[in-house]
């Protein structure tokens, strides 16, 4: 299946989960990143169990909390 | 108030603008913006606006310069090491254009008196460099009904985006709450490149300027991100829900805001 993301459409395997998209896209601090799909944000108890769906388009959102 | 002939050559390269004129001009003179941070991202917003004519720039830091702010803070000067960043600031503002009047807040913004300080602003530019000033700053500009612009740079990265009141999501909407202590590394761990600064405090001007004089699309609902490193700039689409906020949605639990513990970018910036 094809998904979007961080703007990037890209083939993965049917079923890819969310934790398994973060730990293939190196996401810095799985923890503290905010997950948007297709124009909704996951709840932090969400993403453990998000299952990806072909069409779907992730973002993810760091913190960025410098200005010094 | 007609422009003065000194103003009318000042400002010629924006009121030759169709988007600006003279009555966007003067819109300018006579807005309000209030930066909290006087440092890498509002040393260059501060000098922009102050350039651009706006009338009454309001500048709040309880720091002094410290040397390894001058690498990016280009409002400081070698010889202004030791001063209030406050009155360094405005002291660079004046220099550059004696008819803006600058109001210094040399003090921590906490919740106690942030929402009287924001009141009498138009708009409100974030340049801060830790998350509890940054969720103080949308809390209280969404319970007072101002405009802010949120930025933030670490190393070689940035990102910024405008709530507007009743125009789409706030800070707390993307980020829900600070992140725990150290979690999340400040600019001070990991470094900052000096121009990012600049980059993107420049973009916070942008936003207050277009928000003044009324033209063009802010980036309300949208996260602009910036990789200096692959020199790409991403528009990211944030939802548009903001019905579950904490702040701003449609059953608030926060009505005042809140302290909470500082735990970046402590002692000298």
């Amino acid at each position: 299946m094809y998904i979007t993301v961080s703007g990037n459409k890209k083939e993965v395997k049917n079923g890819l989960t969310l934790p398994e998209l973060i730990e293939l896209e190196n996401v810095e601090m799985p923890d503290y990143v905010t997950v948007s799909v297709n124009d909704e944000f996951l709840d932090a108890d969400k993403k453990a169990g998000t299952v990806l769906k072909d069409g779907d388009n992730v973002e993810f959102l760091y913190f960025m909390g410098g200005g010094c | 108030m007609a422009l003065t002939d000194e103003q009318i050559e000042r400002y010629s390269r924006h009121i030759i603008l169709k988007e600006v004129g003279a009555k966007g001009q003067k819109k300018l003179l006579n807005a309000k913006v209030l930066i909290i941070g006087a440092g890498g991202l509002g040393a260059p917003a501060a000098m922009y606006l102050a350039a651009a004519g706006v009338g009454t720039i309001g500048i709040a830091d309880a720091d002094d310069v410290d040397l390894s702010n001058l690498q990016r803070q280009i409002i400081h000067s070698t010889e202004d090491v030791g001063k209030p960043k406050v009155k360094s600031a405005r002291e660079t503002m004046e220099r550059m254009n004696p008819g803006v009047k600058v109001n210094t807040y040399h003090m921590f913004v906490d919740a106690a008196n942030i929402r009287e300080l924001i009141r009498e602003y138009d708009f409100i530019i974030d340049g801060t460099d830790n998350f509890p000033a940054k969720f103080l700053i949308n809390d209280a500009c969404v319970l007072e009904k101002k405009p802010f612009s949120h930025a933030g740079i670490i190393r070689f990265k940035g990102q910024l985006m405008t709530y507007v009141p009743g125009e789409g999501p706030c800070y707390r909407c993307v980020f829900k709450e600070p992140p725990p202590k150290d979690a999340v590394p400040t600019c001070k761990q990991a470094g900052v490149i000096g121009a990012m600064g600049g980059v993107i405090g420049s973009l916070q001007a942008m936003e207050a300027i277009k928000y003044i004089i009324g033209k063009g699309e802010l980036l309300t609902g949208y996260l602009l991100t910036y990789d200096a490193l692959t020199m790409e700039f991403r528009k990211v689409g944030l939802p548009r829900d903001t019905r579950r906020c904490a702040v701003c949605g449609e059953h608030p639990t926060i009505t005042e805001p809140v302290d909470y513990e500082l735990n970046v970018c402590e002692d000298k910036i």
